[in-house]
């Protein structure tokens, strides 16, 4: 938690995201937060090793999105017929009911947003964590900060939930193997979204242009 | 007008991706296209045209609502018969097969989040609007909910994609999506980007701007 900001009389300051208040930046000890004085709003935390722990544990997301994706989610089995429904297969009948937007708005809220996220932050963390330099950290960066609000996967799992209890009298619900990854899925990049310390990036980062 | 003390006065440009502060010329302001020297975002003081923009969002956001309710966002077909499903209509049948968890879950997610936040945004805007100075802490606390609900109105979408790829038994059962679907998927990402252009600290600047 060095320099969020501009050095005035050799201090680092930073603002209030939401109310523009500006703060000096002072170390805080484990478990704590700063808060803005004004409005309340969270300034920034204590992570530490940042950098180290969300990259480990999104490397570990990776085969549990592929999991997650490839096996069955929830089979649903009623007179000895039996439909397998998996995370695409709900954008595949939306699009062959010709429900086009809605098809998209779940394929990229389940599958692309949250793939993209990962590989962005693997894109970024990776190199930072070795040292190196890679063209385009900034930019990559930064993109992620774009594509998060539209990554929804706990939304899907409770949507999974309402489906599941509508359906569990009519006929036989099996959760799939897909439905515990994706479980585990939601576990981890929450965890890891809240290891990040979004100023530590930008601090390895660094200032690119004069 | 702002207060002593904010970025702002202090001439400092907070940028909104990297929360890098640079220093802004005064007469430009940072309204002529610079970028952070740090990520490379547009710098700006405040977020460009938050208030017409998040307006346009939200007058779009009620007009959506309309047909998003109005058309069935489902039809389940059995044995011929097809039975269309509106939001509402869909909580109602929840509430009479007696699963009211369930039918709570989607009337606070379906109906009650999207509205409630389409009202607060205009509340937020028109207090901004008219320079209001009382319970700026809470209006800005209202705000940060009001961000964070939102993804989950999505849960209905969510739900009839999964009906749909599981109810497919010819003619005992099938479940057909409907264009209120579409339109409901609409209002969410509407009220989602709404919320998104609208800049919090316009709450403070604005009542600073009334005490002058």
């Amino acid at each position: 938690m060095t320099d969020l900001a501009a050095d005035r009389d050799g201090e680092a300051l930073t603002a209030c995201h939401d109310c523009d208040l500006l703060h000096r930046v002072e170390p805080i000890s484990r478990r704590d937060v700063a808060k803005c004085i004004r409005c309340g709003a969270v300034l920034y935390r204590h992570q530490p090793n940042s950098i180290e722990r969300t990259l480990a544990l999104t490397l570990a997301a990776l085969p549990l999105f592929a999991v997650a994706n490839l096996f069955p989610f929830m089979t649903f089995k009623l007179e000895g017929r039996e439909t397998i429904g998996t995370l695409a297969s709900g954008v595949i009948e939306l699009m062959a009911s010709g429900q086009w937007a809605v098809a998209v708005v779940v394929l990229i809220a389940t599958i692309l947003a949250p793939l993209v996220e990962l590989c962005a932050l693997l894109y970024v963390l990776l190199p930072l964590a070795a040292n190196r330099r890679v063209p385009g950290l900034a930019r990559v960066y930064r993109s992620i900060r774009a594509i998060t609000p539209w990554a929804m996967l706990e939304v899907y799992l409770l949507g999974a939930m309402v489906a599941f209890v509508k359906l569990v009298d009519l006929a036989t619900i099996d959760i799939g193997i897909g439905a515990y990854a994706f479980c585990a899925l939601i576990a981890v990049t929450a965890w890891a979204a809240a290891a990040l310390n979004p100023h530590e990036v930008w601090d390895r980062i660094g200032v690119a242009r004069p | 007008m702002t207060a002593p003390g904010t970025a702002y006065h202090a001439d400092l440009a907070q940028c909104h991706s990297c929360a890098l502060l640079a220093p802004v010329p005064p007469a430009g302001a940072g309204h002529g296209g610079d970028v952070c020297r740090r990520c490379g975002a547009a710098l700006h003081l405040r977020k460009p045209n938050s208030l017409a923009r998040c307006w346009a969002l939200v007058i779009t956001a009620f007009i959506l609502y309309i047909p998003a309710n109005a058309f069935p966002v489902m039809t389940v077909i059995s044995f011929g018969r097809g039975s269309p499903d509106t939001i509402l209509s869909g909580v109602i049948h929840l509430i009479e097969a007696n699963m009211w968890p369930l039918a709570a879950v989607v009337f606070f997610a379906s109906i009650l989040v999207p509205l409630t936040k389409l009202f607060v945004l205009s509340y937020l805007l028109i207090t901004v609007q008219r320079k209001s100075n009382r319970r700026l802490r809470d209006r800005t606390a209202l705000y940060r909910v009001t961000e964070a609900v939102g993804r989950w109105s999505m849960i209905d979408v969510f739900v009839i994609s999964i009906l749909v790829a599981l109810v497919k038994l010819g003619n005992i059962a099938t479940i057909e999506p409907g264009f209120g679907a579409t339109a409901f998927a609409g209002v969410v990402i509407v009220t989602m980007l709404a919320a998104e252009s609208f800049d919090p600290r316009l709450i403070w600047d604005a009542a600073e701007a009334r005490d002058e």
